[in-house]
């Protein structure tokens, strides 16, 4: 085994990890946006799995979502715009005790960090990634997003916007992530239940949250919100097979408002596990040397 | 020695240079004859060219093997040994007037007797079929230049043959048979008319000695140090590094991940570190520009990386396989913002472990990144060296999960920033959040005028501390006089050797080399007082106003009108001629 991994630390029982201890600053989200019912469930889904304190990370780039690790009393670090996936990856990689969990916004996952994504999934890195999808740039203040539909008016498609958005499910499930659910900030008890089973996955999980901005996209889910005369329709498992990804895709055909639940969901190695079974054989095949002799005899054979 | 026949200037030194195509595996003899004169406790340096593309080309291969100190490559080779009549007409010009050309009298039909130039025609392509069997074709053709090159030089053949053994070794039985072949039979060609020669012997100390190349000695100074993870995207001439710690790392327990692009392998990278590990990324200039961004991040949110740019030319794609020094600024300044951050530069292969080394240990202790700064000359050069100590210079990896007392920051205004990584308990309860936003003691963002000061001050009082620790260089030769002549990075052989032959034009020089970039070590001033003229030598372009970018930090640092610049930005390395003249012109007041 690595030396350098820091073996599960023994730790004495903690109290009980509670909604409390995980808070930290009040959140500078506007009054009424989607995101705080997306932290309150985070609160309570950690509650619920009570991982020691210490060991989870919370990680986001940039954006109004991406402010999320400040408001999470846990070890965080808030990066830069679009790259919160990659130092995820440094993170879970070389720190298998520790749970990572990323947030972010559309633009940040979809848009600047796509091809991060593309990339994470498919090596199936084991981390926990929220998106939390408001069709618009909140914190630049209203700029057309990759996931704005046609016609939306922002500031930067002042006439409406002209591009085709993408569309999350098909890129994610395209992309080779092993768990790809969808779910929405109006509705915290699907949220939780969604929130839960992608933490537990064991692999790359993403979750497309759907999160309205009211100061800059107002209404933007109401056709899947029923107080506003909306439907929300959940996906049924007993008729979708979340291991089929044909019948994924068939699935993400129309997202507007479209279902929500676990689209997909497959068992595949993670790149962690990947990388730790190389290593485990290579340390089997050169025996017990110390790590100072393995170096030396690399020195020696260039003499 | 008889007029007529080769008479080298001295047998403690001689140049070869091999010139042929790139598929011939002149780049593997040469890399022989590295590690023989290692190995016989010669200095050697080596030289070579690499066509840019995959189908291969025109390549050379340049030995410089000497008993005494050897600083460069060799301006002029005195043996020339050619493949091809193209290899024959482009580097005769590199043979010193009286050497000696052998060639492939197969292949070079033209020969031009000028400056007293001994040729002498040998098949090699005929006789190495004739040795090895039809079915080979002119493959080992190479072996027989070695072999050939063994004899002519009294090379060691027993230790040169286990050489070459261990290197076949691990291939098919039949492929170090035929090697054998065709070195026998070219050690036993009767070269007719040719004196042999023999070396002295070498004069290197005790204990063991490797020779290598700078991305090997930048590897294994990483893996010293104590890195066991990091990222990286391919590019030349940065891929060795990437594809050694890929596949070393692991039996140390670690990993090393191939990123989909630079600047998702320098969030990698701040991922472990953030993680609490050292770790490191590198490329090349055009990565270099990619991972700006997050190196900026990496100051402000005071996260420990080494970052290694092996400078090619540029700009842009540029030149893929040359070497050039015009990433020194980009190094300094490259990121948006003040963002501090400290750079060093190897001056040769020997020390490209010792700076990794450097590197860790700096990194670590003011938290902040650390770019190494090598070059295309030193990662591929070949160089003869004592082997590292590692009972002196192992670094064990660790990292500190523990429990944080009640009054731990992440940013002390007061103190050097020491990250918390994941798995650390804090005993208030509070954890740390790390920061790119501007931000107080605690991390929590923080837009007050006085605190992006206070912050700004921390930050740079790393520079300052790091400055006052690092160590005066020395000056070689004259300790004041008429000129002193500042180098940094590779050219630190090339200069010496110089310095020491200007005296001999009756001026009193000396040289300086840098190996702490930024921050400057304090007291230079001192030393650059006592000189008329301060001419700093770098492979980059004197710019809009007349200087290249390390005489412009120095001018700009110390207001000495007497630093002056001597550039070039042909790819290639310095030769002690161009440096030579340069001063020269310098002290004639034409500079
Ligand atoms: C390199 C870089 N480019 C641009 C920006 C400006 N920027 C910050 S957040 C953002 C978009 C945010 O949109 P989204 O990711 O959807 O997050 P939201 O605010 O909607 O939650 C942009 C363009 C930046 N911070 N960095
Ligand atoms: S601008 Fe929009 S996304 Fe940002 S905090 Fe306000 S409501 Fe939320
Ligand atoms: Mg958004």
């Amino acid at each position: 085994m690595s030396t350098v991994l820091p073996s599960a630390t023994v730790t004495e029982p903690e109290d009980r990890l509670t909604k409390k201890a995980l808070t930290a600053d009040h959140p500078t989200w506007c009054p009424g946006c989607g995101d705080f019912a997306v932290l309150n469930i985070f609160y309570r889904v950690l509650e619920k799995l009570q991982y020691p304190h210490e060991k989870i990370v919370c990680v986001a780039g940039i954006g109004c979502s991406s402010r999320f690790p400040y408001f999470m009393n846990t070890h965080g670090i808030h990066f830069i715009h679009g790259r919160a996936l990659p130092l995820a990856t440094g993170i879970s990689l070389s720190r298998p005790d520790v749970h990572v969990f990323v947030f972010g916004g559309d633009g940040d996952g979809f848009s600047i960090g796509g091809n991060h994504l593309n990339h994470a999934a498919r090596k199936n890195v084991k981390l926990t990634y929220v998106i939390m999808d408001n069709f618009v740039y909140g914190l630049t203040k209203k700029q057309t997003s990759p996931t704005s539909p046609i016609g939306f008016k922002s500031k930067t498609d002042p006439t409406g916007s002209v591009d085709r958005p993408i569309n999350p499910m098909k890129q994610l499930l395209a992309s080779g992530a092993t768990f790809i659910a969808r779910t929405h900030a109006a509705q915290v008890k699907h949220m939780e239940q969604v929130f839960e089973r992608a933490i537990l996955h064991d692999g790359f999980s993403v979750v497309e949250c759907l999160s309205e901005c009211v100061m800059f996209y107002a209404g933007a889910f109401d056709d899947s919100t029923p107080r506003k005369g909306g439907t929300f329709e959940t996906v049924d498992e007993t008729q979708h097979d979340v291991t089929d990804e044909g019948a994924a895709f068939k699935l993400a055909e129309n997202l507007a408002p479209g279902k929500f639940g676990v689209y997909y969901q497959v068992q595949r190695p993670t790149k962690n596990d990947l990388e730790q079974k190389w290593i485990t054989e290579t340390q089997a095949k050169i025996g017990g040397a110390s790590q100072k002799d393995l170096l030396r005899k690399r020195l020696e054979a260039m003499r | 020695m008889s007029p007529g026949l080769y008479a080298p200037h001295s047998l403690r030194n001689a140049v070869i240079r091999f010139a042929g195509n790139s598929q011939d595996g002149i780049q593997s003899i040469g890399g022989f004859l590295a590690r023989l004169a290692g190995r016989t406790a010669q200095e050697v340096m080596t030289y070579m060219t690499i066509p840019s593309t995959i189908s291969g080309g025109p390549s050379i291969f340049q030995v410089h093997i000497g008993s005494g100190e050897v600083l460069h490559a060799g301006d002029e080779a005195d043996v020339l040994v050619a493949f091809y009549q193209h290899s024959y007409d482009s580097h005769l010009g590199a043979l010193r007037d009286g050497g000696v050309c052998l060639y492939d009298s197969g292949e070079v039909k033209e020969v031009r007797h000028e400056r007293g130039i001994k040729h002498i025609g040998i098949p090699f392509t005929a006789a190495t079929v004739e040795a090895v069997g039809g079915s080979t074709r002119d493959r080992g053709k190479n072996m027989f230049v070695l072999g050939l090159v063994c004899a002519v030089f009294n090379l060691d053949k027993e230790k040169l043959i286990g050489i070459v053994s261990r290197q076949f070794g691990k291939k098919d039985e039949s492929v170090l048979r035929n090697a054998m072949l065709a070195f026998d039979a070219g050690f036993a060609y009767e070269v007719g008319d040719l004196e042999r020669f023999a070396f002295e012997h070498g004069e290197a100390g005790d204990g063991h000695r490797i020779s290598t190349d700078g991305n090997q000695m930048l590897t294994a100074g990483l893996i010293a140090a104590g890195v066991r993870y990091g990222a990286a995207y391919p590019i030349t001439p940065w891929s060795s590094i990437m594809e050694s710690l890929r596949a070393e790392l692991p039996k140390y327990g670690g990993i090393y991940v191939q990123a989909e692009d630079e600047l998702a392998a320098v969030s990698m990278t701040l991922g472990a570190a953030f993680a609490g590990h050292l770790a490191v990324t590198g490329s090349a200039g055009p990565g270099l520009s990619l991972k700006m961004e997050a190196l900026s991040y990496a100051s402000m949110a005071e996260l420990p990386i080494i970052v290694i740019n092996v400078q090619r030319g540029g700009p842009s794609t540029g030149l893929p396989t040359s070497v050039e020094q015009s990433d020194l600024m980009q190094a300094i300044y490259g990121s948006h913002g003040d963002c501090p951050r400290i750079v060093l530069a190897p001056q040769d292969v020997e020390d490209c472990f010792y700076i990794a080394l450097e590197a860790g240990r700096l990194a670590r202790k003011y938290s902040c990144p650390v770019i190494i700064l090598s070059d295309q000359a030193l990662s591929s050069r070949i160089e003869a060296f004592a082997e590292p100590d590692l009972d002196v210079h192992w670094v064990e990896p660790h990292i500190d999960l523990s429990t944080r007392r009640e009054d731990y920051r992440p940013y002390p205004l007061d103190r050097t920033t020491q990250h918390a990584p994941p798995g650390s308990r804090m005993s208030s309860g509070k954890y740390p959040v790390i920061s790119g936003l501007e931000h107080d003691e605690w991390g929590h963002p923080s837009g007050s005028p006085k605190m992006h000061s206070q912050m700004t001050g921390k930050r740079r009082q790393k520079l300052i501390d790091a400055a006052a620790e690092f160590p005066l260089p020395k000056v070689h030769g004259h300790q004041e006089g008429d000129v002193l002549i500042v180098g940094w990075g590779s050219t630190y052989g090339p200069i010496k050797e110089s310095a020491d032959r200007l005296p001999a034009e009756g001026f009193k020089v000396g040289a300086l080399h840098l190996r702490h970039l930024h921050p400057l070590p304090n007291g230079l001033e001192t030393i650059f007082n006592r000189y008329e003229h301060i001419v700093v030598v770098e492979m980059n372009d004197y710019g809009a106003y007349g200087y290249g970018q390390m005489a412009t930090l120095l001018r700009a640092r110390y207001c000495n009108p007497a630093i002056k610049s001597l550039c070039k930005t042909d790819g290639l390395a310095f030769r002690i001629r161009e440096i030579v003249t340069g001063v020269e012109k310098h002290l004639a007041g034409a500079g």
